[in-house]
C-alpha cells in the first residue's frame, strides 16, 4: 500500500470499497462446477421464430430468446444473409453488414416515398437544434455545402466542354 | 405508439405508429417507459459505426418505466412495479450468468457471439427494440429488472441502469490500490462516474483527460479530481509521465472508445474511413501512459473489428489489460447503497430533459456538443402528465 497521508476527509466514500486482496479485481474466471463442460445449462424456453432471425455461425443455434424487429429484407437483407456464412472473426463479415447497412438507408428512403412520406431530412439530421444553438456552425456549413457544390458543378461542365 | 427510429447515419426521427411492443417469451415483460436516456454509446450507432444497424431500430439502453404486462414464467415482477432495467439482457442460467458476467449471457444474441443482448443495440447485440419509445419489450423479466427503492429518485434510478455501474465498474477494473494514480480519458458521462468511483476505492490521485472545457470544469467539482485539456498539453503522454515522477500511472481508465479526437490518423482512419473499429486515440494514450506492470481498464466502445494500438508496448510493459460491459445486476445492490448513503448523486450529470417527440434534436444536441450537453434524458408524454 502506498502513503496515503493526504486528508481525504472531504470526498464521501474515500476508500470505501478498497479490497487490497481483490486481485485481480473483475472481472476474474470464477470456476464454477459447470466449466469446461460445454452448453450444458439447463437452457431457458425457447423463443419460437416467427420471421427470419439470422445467426452467427459460431454458435449451433438461436439463442432462447432474441428481437424479431426489422427482418432481413431486400438488397440488404441479401447481403446480410451473405454475410452470416462467415463468423465473426472474419473482417468480410463486418464489412458486409455495413455495406447492407448502407443500402439499407438508400430503401428506407424509398420505402418512405413509396408511402407517400417525404423525409424531412432537416428535421431528421436535428436542424432545429443546429439553427438554435449553433447559426454559425449551420452557416459554415451551408457555405461549405454550397462551395463543394459549384466547384463539382463547374468541374463537370468544364470536363464536358 | 411513438418511438425513435433510425433511418441512416446522423438521421433519427419520431416514429408516431410503431406498433405496440408484444409478449413473445413466457419470461418476457412489457415496460411502459418513464425515462429514457440517450447514451455515449448510441452515438456509434447514430453516426453509423456499428455493424448491422438496421433502419427501422429504435434505439435505447438506459431506461426505467412501469410494468404493464408480464409473460406467464415471470415471477418476480408485478404489473405496476416501478423497474429500473440493466442495459444487458441476461438469461440468468448460462455458464457466464452463473458467474455474474451478466454483459455476456450466451442466451440473448443469436447475431454475435462476443457480445450479450443489449436493448436497442443493432442486431450485432441480438436485435432489440430499446427504450427510447413509450413501451419496450423486456425479455427475462426476473432476472435484470430491479423494482426501484422507493425513495430512489428516478433520475438517479435510470442512471443505474449503464452509466453509473459502467464508470463504477471501470475503476473497480483498473483494481485500484489505496493510493494509486488513477488516469481517465473521456470526461463524458461514463468518465465522470469512472473518477468519481475511484475515489471509493481509495485511488490517491485521480486526473480526467478530455477537450471540451465544460465538461471538465463539471468533473473537476463534481468527481473533486485533476482536469486537463489535451489540446492544451500538446504531447498527453509526455505530460502524464512527468506528473508521475517519469513513470506513468497505476491505472488508465479508457473511457472514450471508438470516436476519441486528438490522433488526426486515428480519426482519418477510423472514424473517416472506417478502416479500423474507430479511432483507438484514448486507448492508445492509455496504455503509453501506464506503469510498466499497471492496469488498462476499457470500458469504451469499439467495433468488432479490430485497431491501430501499441500492442507491443502492453507486451514490453507488462500491462494488464482488463475490459468488460458492465455487469450492472452483480453491482446494483452496493452502488443502490452508495447513492441512498449520499456517497454519489448521479443525476447531477443530466443537464437535457427533452420530450421524446424532440428525440432528432435530442440527438444532434449530444452529438455535436451543443447547449453544454453532457447526459440528455427522452421524457415520454406519459411521463410528463
Amino acid at each position: 500500500m502506498k502513503n496515503t497521508e493526504r486528508d481525504y476527509s472531504h470526498i464521501k466514500g474515500w476508500g470505501i470499497d478498497a479490497d487490497p486482496l481483490d486481485v485481480p479485481a473483475y472481472p476474474m474466471k470464477r470456476r464454477t462446477e459447470n466449466d469446461n463442460k460445454g452448453m450444458i445449462w439447463e437452457r431457458p424456453a425457447q423463443q419460437p421464430a416467427l420471421v427470419e432471425v439470422l445467426h452467427s455461425n459460431e454458435r449451433p443455434s438461436l439463442s432462447a430468446v432474441f428481437g424479431t424487429p426489422n427482418p432481413p429484407a431486400g438488397l440488404s437483407g441479401k447481403i446480410r444473409r451473405f454475410a452470416f456464412r462467415y463468423s465473426e472473426s472474419m473482417i468480410r463479415h463486418w464489412l458486409l453488414l455495413l455495406l447492407a447497412d448502407r443500402v439499407n438507408v438508400i430503401e428506407g428512403v424509398k420505402e418512405d416515398i413509396q408511402s407517400g412520406h417525404i423525409p424531412d431530412f432537416f428535421g431528421e439530421l436535428g436542424g432545429k437544434a443546429e439553427l438554435k444553438y449553433n447559426k454559425a456552425g449551420l452557416v459554415r456549413k451551408i457555405a461549405l455545402g454550397s462551395l463543394i457544390t459549384i466547384v463539382a458543378v463547374a468541374w463537370l461542365g468544364r470536363k464536358r466542354r | 405508439m411513438l418511438a425513435m427510429n433510425y433511418r441512416g447515419p446522423y438521421r433519427v426521427r419520431l416514429d408516431r405508429n410503431k406498433p405496440m411492443p408484444e409478449i413473445e417469451h413466457s419470461s418476457d415483460a412489457i415496460v411502459r417507459v418513464t425515462r429514457s436516456c440517450i447514451c455515449g454509446s448510441d452515438l456509434h450507432l447514430y453516426h453509423g459505426l456499428v455493424p448491422d444497424t438496421r433502419v427501422g431500430t429504435t434505439f435505447g439502453h438506459e431506461f426505467i418505466g412501469v410494468v404493464e404486462e408480464i409473460g406467464d414464467a415471470v415471477q418476480n415482477l408485478k404489473v405496476g412495479d416501478n423497474v429500473l432495467v440493466p442495459f444487458n439482457i441476461a438469461c440468468g442460467k448460462c455458464v457466464f450468468c452463473e458467474q455474474q458476467l451478466y454483459g455476456n449471457c450466451h442466451e440473448s444474441n443469436p447475431e454475435a457471439t462476443a457480445v450479450g443482448g443489449i436493448f436497442g443495440y443493432s442486431h450485432t447485440a441480438g436485435g432489440f427494440d430499446g427504450g427510447q419509445a413509450e413501451y419496450v419489450r423486456v425479455p427475462y423479466a426476473d432476472v435484470g429488472p430491479t423494482v426501484i427503492p422507493e425513495d430512489m429518485d428516478h433520475d438517479n434510478a435510470v442512471l443505474l441502469t449503464d452509466v453509473f455501474p459502467t464508470g463504477y465498474q471501470a475503476a473497480e477494473m483498473g483494481g485500484i490500490k489505496p493510493g494509486d494514480t488513477v488516469v481517465v480519458f473521456g470526461a463524458g458521462p461514463v468518465g465522470i462516474m469512472a473518477a468519481k468511483s475511484a475515489w471509493l476505492f481509495g485511488a490517491g490521485r485521480v486526473i480526467v483527460i478530455d477537450h471540451l472545457e465544460y465538461r471538465l470544469e463539471f468533473v473537476k467539482n463534481f468527481a473533486q479530481c485533476e482536469v486537463y485539456n489535451f489540446r492544451s498539453l500538446g504531447d498527453v503522454v509526455l505530460f502524464l509521465k512527468k506528473t508521475t515522477d517519469w513513470l506513468g500511472a497505476d491505472v488508465c481508465i479508457d473511457a472514450v472508445g471508438c470516436e476519441a479526437a486528438g490522433d488526426a490518423m486515428q480519426t482519418i482512419t477510423g472514424r473517416k474511413l472506417m478502416l479500423q473499429a474507430g479511432s483507438a486515440t484514448a486507448l492508445h494514450w492509455a496504455i503509453n501512459s501506464v506503469k510498466k506492470g499497471g492496469i488498462v481498464s476499457i470500458v469504451g466502445v469499439y467495433g468488432p473489428t479490430g485497431n491501430l494500438i501499441p500492442i507491443g508496448n502492453v507486451v514490453n510493459k507488462g500491462i494488464t489489460i482488463r475490459a468488460n460491459q458492465a455487469s450492472v445486476k452483480r453491482l446494483l445492490p452496493k452502488l443502490i447503497d452508495h447513492i441512498q448513503s449520499g456517497r454519489i448523486d448521479p443525476k447531477q450529470i443530466i443537464t437535457h430533459r427533452i420530450p421524446l417527440e424532440e428525440v432528432s434534436d435530442a440527438y444532434h444536441i449530444f452529438s455535436a456538443k451543443l447547449d453544454n450537453c453532457i447526459k440528455p434524458i427522452l421524457i415520454p408524454p406519459s411521463a410528463r402528465k
